[in-house]
């Protein structure tokens, strides 16, 4: 039997970090999912910055599709292991890269003219600060505080008490 | 193994909170389509889709260009037929794009578009280095290109079935008028005449002829316009009693000041030929090159651009000759010896005309057409239709707003399904396709549907379709879409335009005798051809 614990630590913080995050990353994906007429086509259309080519070329025909569907996967995929705390650091690892790529399409170099932003932001912006979240919950794993790996981590300690 | 309430709860938790969120997320979402769905059923409207043409079968249908200044050779060019000058400057704008990661489309574009089975066997330019450019272009072993020097040899010497007129307005109906009456076919550009007393000579040689013949007013092929026939034949809108339409351009091209070749020379130029029925005046390269800013050959903002502008809100509307039109305006951001004004104000009334009503019979008749240009400013003031039931803003894109005060909506701008801010419909084919695009006038003409339409997702210039519809035609007989009709409502509406500002009193219409209202001691094509002194440039 754990300890009774009575005060909240550091992990505690980071599993609400956890919850946070996974719940924006689910929410934005299940908001595409169910739109048809989403598209990323606008966002990677109008990039700038040292990898604009790419993302021009994941924004042409036949690459699009794909690009939307890894999209709102990928999105669908980071909410779901963190919201139920299985796989995390997995789920970490893909939030990191889709935070990177959204940053890298509309970096906040304070040479480039900001488009669909919402705030004010000199090289630092929401999305990498975020994307540091992400480091967090990859740095800090909490799911066997909360979350369904609890229940198969604490199997396997059972498992190995009896064994030995 | 043992479970604790804690354990399940803690191992467990988070499926309600993801089964919230995504019960959240998938909610929102659909009642929003439904509530859009809703309203676009109501509208019930149809996008169009592009016309079906039949092939030109047989030979090659023959064509002749009259005049290949900057608009002939973008005609050849939506026929199919490119200037190497032309190619090897989009290979390199291709190439320039491209390293700073852009795309130029214009020759991939060019290359995509459907060839079509004619000839281009003749060529009229009183320039020679135009001439001799067309020639070497556009010659193969089968077909050499022929030059004549006026119009009538090029008609009248069996060689070609159809005409492609693209010279300063003043030779529009000779060339057309002459055409029709040996059955040639014409394919003419806007303004279709530049004086009253021709406009009706032309149209009736047009009914008297035996050939096709196409205005160029290239819109008429934008699906988006279509479309927007569609909207308004099912009263979308409600009653439209104010339309706005502008120009907005800051820029030498948008002001016609176009570039002076350095081989210009009398020599190399047949003045006289280019003056035909001008007034005489020595030979001046800023008159041939520039031709637009006078009178004595173009016919200033009101026939070359305000022309496009009632033509794109008649095809939709088929609003028909104002029974009355207004004009104001000066020269005042070009001050460099123009004679035709550089802003212009036009309000065109049709006190009969409805586009239908939401509200009591009888309540709401008639509409004024304005249109507001500057040659001084390039921000850009869209199309827009103001009915009382929304406002639709028409370009390439469409756009309808309910209206806050609507008869038609006022149950669903009421229950909040309808909201003024918020668009209830938007037609936008092209947003699949990221633009690159050339210069300042040719934004100008794309933000206006004047120069693509979108098939299929796919970028198809409206002129090669404008002129695909007229050979059809040629060989497989049909409507056009700009024929006579079209282009006599046109011309007529853009005479009254300038004679109102060169007058500075109102033209009335009587629609009944289909004529000018005659004005005591005032010779109409007199007063539209009178060249004011031209002031001294104050800047050249």
């Amino acid at each position: 039997m754990e300890k009774k614990r009575i005060k909240w630590d550091l992990k505690d913080t980071v599993l609400l970090l956890r919850l946070f995050i996974g719940w924006h990353f689910l929410y934005e994906g299940v908001i595409k999912l169910y739109n048809p007429e989403w598209t990323s086509f606008g966002y990677l259309a109008t990039a700038q910055g040292p990898f604009k080519s790419f993302f021009l070329w994941l924004s042409s025909e036949g690459i699009i599709g794909v690009a939307d569907w890894g999209n709102k996967i990928a999105l669908i995929f980071v909410g779901i292991t963190l919201l139920l705390g299985i796989f995390e650091r997995i789920g970490a690892i893909v939030g990191i890269g889709l935070l990177a790529m959204y940053y890298l399409a509309h970096p906040a170099f304070p040479w480039l003219t900001q488009l669909n932003v919402e705030g004010s932001y000199w090289f630092i912006n929401k999305n990498l600060i975020e994307l540091i979240g992400c480091i967090i919950l990859f740095q800090i794993p909490t799911a066997e505080r909360f979350g369904l790996k609890r229940i198969f981590h604490r199997n396997n300690e059972l498992t190995k008490t009896e064994i030995s | 193994m043992t479970w604790t309430r804690r354990d399940a709860l803690k191992g467990l938790g988070g499926i309600p909170i993801l089964g919230a969120v995504w019960w959240a997320g998938a909610a929102s979402t659909v009642a929003k389509k439904k509530e859009r769905s809703a309203i676009l059923e109501q509208l019930n409207i149809q996008p169009s889709l592009p016309p079906a043409v039949q092939g030109i079968g047989g030979e090659p249908v023959r064509v002749g260009i009259i005049g290949f200044g900057i608009r002939g050779e973008q005609l050849c060019r939506a026929m199919g037929f490119a200037t190497k000058e032309w190619i090897e400057s989009m290979e390199i704008a291709a190439s320039e794009a491209k390293a700073e990661g852009k795309e130029h489309t214009a020759l991939k574009d060019f290359k995509a578009q459907e060839k079509l089975n004619i000839k281009l066997v003749g060529v009229c330019d009183v320039f020679d280095y135009r001439a001799k450019k067309a020639i070497a272009s556009f010659s193969t072993k089968e077909t050499i290109v022929k030059r004549y020097k006026t119009h009538q040899e090029m008609i009248r010497s069996a060689n070609v079935d159809a005409v492609v007129i693209a010279t300063p307005d003043h030779w529009h109906a000779p060339m057309t008028i002459d055409a029709l009456e040996n059955n040639i076919h014409v394919y003419v550009e806007k303004p279709m005449t530049h004086t009253v007393e021709e406009t009706y000579r032309l149209r009736e040689a047009a009914k008297n002829s035996k050939a096709i013949l196409q205005i160029g007013h290239q819109h008429r092929q934008t699906m988006s316009f279509q479309t927007a026939k569609d909207i308004m034949g099912k009263g979308t809108i409600g009653h439209v009693s104010l339309i706005q339409t502008n120009t907005n351009r800051n820029d030498d091209n948008g002001a016609w000041n176009y570039d002076i070749h350095p081989d210009a020379s009398p020599q190399t130029i047949d003045w006289d030929l280019f003056l035909g029925s001008a007034p005489k005046v020595p030979f001046n390269k800023n008159h041939f090159f520039r031709w637009r800013k006078w009178w004595a050959y173009g016919s200033g903002l009101s026939g070359d651009l305000l022309s496009h502008d009632y033509d794109r809100l008649n095809c939709v509307l088929d609003m028909g000759i104002p029974e009355s039109v207004m004009t104001s305006g000066g020269i005042y951001t070009h001050r460099d010896g123009r004679n035709v004004p550089d802003v212009l104000q036009v309000n065109m009334e049709f006190p009969n005309f409805t586009t239908g009503s939401s509200q009591k019979k009888g309540k709401e008749k008639g509409m004024t057409f304005v249109y507001s240009a500057t040659l001084g400013n390039g921000f850009n003031r869209p199309t827009v239709l103001m009915g009382h039931d929304g406002t639709m803003e028409l370009g390439n894109r469409l756009t309808i707003w309910p209206d806050g005060r609507s008869t038609r909506y006022a149950e669903m701008v009421e229950a909040e399904k309808m909201n003024p801010g918020v668009p209830i419909y938007q037609y936008n084919p092209g947003a699949m396709i990221p633009d690159a695009v050339a210069s300042a006038t040719s934004q100008y003409f794309a933000d206006k549907g004047l120069m693509w339409t979108y098939i299929n997702g796919a970028r198809v210039d409206s002129t090669f379709l404008h002129m695909r519809e007229w050979l059809s035609a040629t060989r497989n007989g049909g409507k056009v879409s700009c024929g006579i009709k079209e282009g006599f409502e046109e011309a007529i509406a853009s005479h009254m335009a300038g004679l109102s500002y060169k007058l500075g009193r109102r033209i009335d219409w009587d629609p009944k005798l289909e004529i000018l209202k005659p004005i005591e001691g005032i010779d109409f094509d007199k007063a539209l051809l009178m060249n004011p002194d031209e002031s001294e440039p104050v800047i050249s």
